[in-house]
């Protein structure tokens, strides 16, 4: 039971990565109906920014821990966006309206450039940083035939699921009353109208991007604190389970991208606690072929509807 | 920038743009170009790098200038002339005497490379053959892809497939090449049905991340099954193919029985051969293949899946035969991947090269043949020539490596090419069934792997 609940927290802290990153997927999948393959490297660019501003504020002087913290996820997130806007301008919009194969290249091409730039420049070794917020609480205890064993909530675990919490109910805001939000949503239910209308959709499609990597420069500032080390290959990985996610919870849908990410978060650690840790990834993905094959809508989304 | 009048204030505005790049620029590679993290004592080090990141902003600056003036915002752009189509009728000339010449070249190529470059004819014909196999599966996936429609981004686990059946074979039951290759296309398109079967209602997107995360998880079992597959040590010592039963050995071998003096280029202009008749079979293959009901109703289901259902065409079948028979190219092509290097581990089959083929159809034109080679020659040949760029050591010091620049390049001409042909290099199309006339039609009329 312990062991349950410490892989529990485990699998939410991991989920909320996920569902940070699954969220940039979700949302320019429903705008312009494209996968973002260089989202992934987009969440690495994040985690290395968040590395070198970290190292810049401490190298600088600043002593306050949670000043530190603050400073290097705002600081991440501005450049990141800039990453992200910057892709979008140079290898997507280009092809808009092209025929759909050509952005799944640019984007696959984009992926391969960010990565071999972050090699270049950074070196190809990984970037282990000591942990930084250490201590927990214990918030159980319970005695098995091997000895004690307790449950773990540790303040890095809280930060994480805070922060994504916080995030979240900011971001459904942002969708649901302001202004960008009522015209990234009618963006994503017809592009021509919305134009037609005054909608800028150019400008709300970069934006999306801009959101996207936003919030996937906190996930790699989390995947960083939380891990301790990171490489320019992290991307691959990490956006291949986020894009699972967002298809888990039905692509397209905020709720769904990240229920979807704590879901594949809980399966990859309760896969690894239970079963093998070689085969985790292997379950991840049976995952996405399995929803995709039966529920193709995933967990939230709407149905499609076939139009003869 | 239409008028006719000079643009008086073109330079003006050049500079501004420019300005504005740089600023980008430096914005961007302010993290990546000014500061470098290394392990150092006692954790990461911050080195700063003010000089490069200042000159990498200003390489910007000037070459977004230099863009500005003479290629964007000239009166008369550069890129307008790129678009103009030389003549249609010259073109198809060209197109009609492409494929023989071409073919002609890779017939006599290792002869053609002996005769003119004799001192580094086994570079370069290693070189051609790696061309081939991309070639081949090129022409493997453009079956799945340009002819059916089917987004497919894991045909590198087919290609693996090919390449571990022979390998196992050759290492459980001692099959030689040629034994095992059959059996290796055989295999591979077995996978490709017990892949294809699941997930061929799926469509467009969807369809490729599912093909992909089965690549992926065909990696990671080949990477951790270590009793059967090696694990990531590999299986080595996969024997060469024998040329009718001869050995390309030293003695007692091909050379000796034809009474030639004994020379190791032997081998790889036989692989060399090898690799181009594969190659040309299946393009044989796709080429008959189109013209064969089954191959109508790959196009017709590309086109539209709806109108095929409806006039009675079993669109699963018809799916999953394109599956399976890209996939047993893959698998042949595998094979001799395997047989090639004599080593294989899952370190060769990542999403990585299945992009690499992917990229290779569509920046050719998706379902155009002569398309396939061009990319290929293109991009693999260019990713193979930028490893000799050791001159540049000399210009810009001992320490610059440009071999690491290989990949960030190939990237961005993918980008680059996309962005300038959309639908690829190949832009125009052979209808493969016509009414009164046979004439080619602009690749934007067909339908391409858009998986309706």
């Amino acid at each position: 039971m312990e062991y349950f609940v410490q892989q529990l927290i485990n699998g939410l802290t991991l989920g909320s990565i996920y569902g940070l990153i699954a969220i940039g997927y979700t949302m320019v999948y429903g705008i312009i109906g494209m996968i973002n393959f260089a989202h992934g490297d987009i969440f690495m660019i994040g985690s290395f920014i968040a590395l070198a501003t970290f190292l810049a504020l401490v190298a600088i002087g600043i002593t306050a821990l949670p000043l530190i913290l603050l400073l290097t996820l705002l600081i991440a997130m501005l450049f990141t966006s800039a990453w992200g806007w910057t892709v979008e301008r140079m290898a997507y919009r280009p092809l808009r309206g092209s025929f759909r194969l050509a952005p799944l290249i640019t984007a696959i091409g984009m992926s391969i450039v960010l990565q071999n730039f972050v090699q270049i420049t950074q070196g190809a070794r990984v970037k282990p940083l000591q942990p930084q917020i250490q201590g927990g609480i214990t918030i159980m205890e319970g005695v098995t035939e091997n000895g004690t064993i307790a449950v773990q909530l540790s303040f890095m675990q809280m930060i994480i699921i805070s922060t994504t919490l916080a995030l979240m109910i900011g971001f459904s805001l942002l969708i649901s009353k302001t202004p960008l939000g009522r015209a990234q949503r009618a963006c994503e239910q017809d592009q021509k109208m919305a134009a037609l209308l005054g909608v800028n959709v150019d400008r709300t499609i970069s934006l999306t991007f801009v959101m996207g990597a936003a919030l996937a420069a906190v996930a790699g500032f989390m995947f960083l604190l939380l891990y301790g080390v990171i490489d320019f290959y992290i991307g691959f990985l990490a956006g291949v389970k986020a894009f699972t996610a967002a298809v888990l919870g039905g692509i397209g849908s905020l709720p769904g991208a990240m229920l979807g990410g704590l879901l594949i978060g809980l399966i990859e650690v309760f896969w690894s606690g239970y079963f093998t840790v070689e085969y985790k990834d292997v379950a991840a993905f049976s995952i996405l072929a399995i929803v995709l094959i039966f529920m193709p809508s995933g967990l939230l989304g709407k149905p499609e509807v076939e139009k003869v | 920038m239409t008028s006719a009048a000079p643009h008086p204030s073109l330079l003006a505005e050049s500079v501004k743009d420019a300005a504005v790049a740089a600023f980008l620029a430096a914005v961007l590679g302010f993290f990546f170009f000014a500061l470098r993290t290394d392990i150092g004592t006692g954790g990461l080090d911050l080195t700063y790098r003010w000089g490069l990141w200042f000159t990498a902003t200003a390489i910007v600056f000037a070459v977004r200038l230099a863009l500005n003036l003479l290629v964007f915002k000239t009166r008369n752009p550069v890129t307008q002339h790129i678009k103009i189509t030389a003549s249609e009728s010259t073109l198809s000339g060209i197109g009609r005497v492409l494929g023989p010449v071409l073919l002609i070249v890779a017939a006599t190529l290792p002869f053609l490379v002996m005769w003119l470059f004799p001192n580094r004819d086994r570079q370069f014909i290693d070189l051609a053959i790696l061309i081939m196999t991309y070639v081949m599966l090129g022409w493997g996936l453009n079956i799945v892809v340009g002819l059916a429609g089917l987004l497919d981004l894991g045909y590198v686990a087919f290609y693996a497939v090919g390449a571990y059946s022979f390998a196992l074979m050759a290492q459980y039951f001692g099959f030689g090449f040629w034994m095992a290759l059959p059996l290796a296309g055989l295999l591979a398109a077995m996978w490709g049905v017990i892949l294809g079967f699941p997930v061929l209602r799926l469509r467009g997107d969807y369809l490729a991340i599912v093909t992909l995360a089965f690549g992926e998880i065909i990696r990671v079992v080949l990477l951790n099954w270590y009793e059967f597959t090696g694990g990531p040590d590999g299986i080595s010592g996969i024997p060469k193919p024998s040329f009718f039963g001869l050995e390309f050995s030293r003695t007692g071998g091909f050379a000796e029985f034809f009474g030639l003096p004994y020379d190791s280029i032997h081998r790889f202009v036989y692989l060399y051969y090898i690799i181009l008749l594969l190659a040309l079979i299946t393009n044989f293959v796709t080429l008959r293949l189109r013209r064969l009901p089954i191959g109508r109703a790959w196009e017709a289901l590309r086109e539209d899946e709806i109108a095929c259902r409806s006039l009675g065409i079993n669109t699963t079948n018809t799916k999953l035969t394109a599956f399976a028979i890209g996939a047993m190219f893959g698998g042949f092509a595998g094979s001799f991947f395997a047989t090639r290097q004599g080593f294989i581990s899952p370190e060769s089959f990542t999403f990585l090269e299945s992009a690499i083929i992917l990229a290779i159809v569509v920046l050719g034109g998706l379902g155009s043949q002569i398309g396939v080679v061009i990319a290929s020659v293109v991009m693999i040949g260019g990713i193979e020539l930028l490893r000799n760029l050791g001159f540049l050591k000399e210009i810009f010091g001992p320490d610059f490596e440009p071999t690491q620049y290989r990949m960030l390049i190939f990237g961005l001409a993918m980008v680059l090419i996309m962005v300038w042909k959309p639908r690829g290099i190949i832009s125009s199309r052979n209808p493969s069934a016509v009414y009164k006339e046979r004439k080619k039609i602009g690749s934007d009329m067909v339908a391409q792997g858009e998986g309706h």
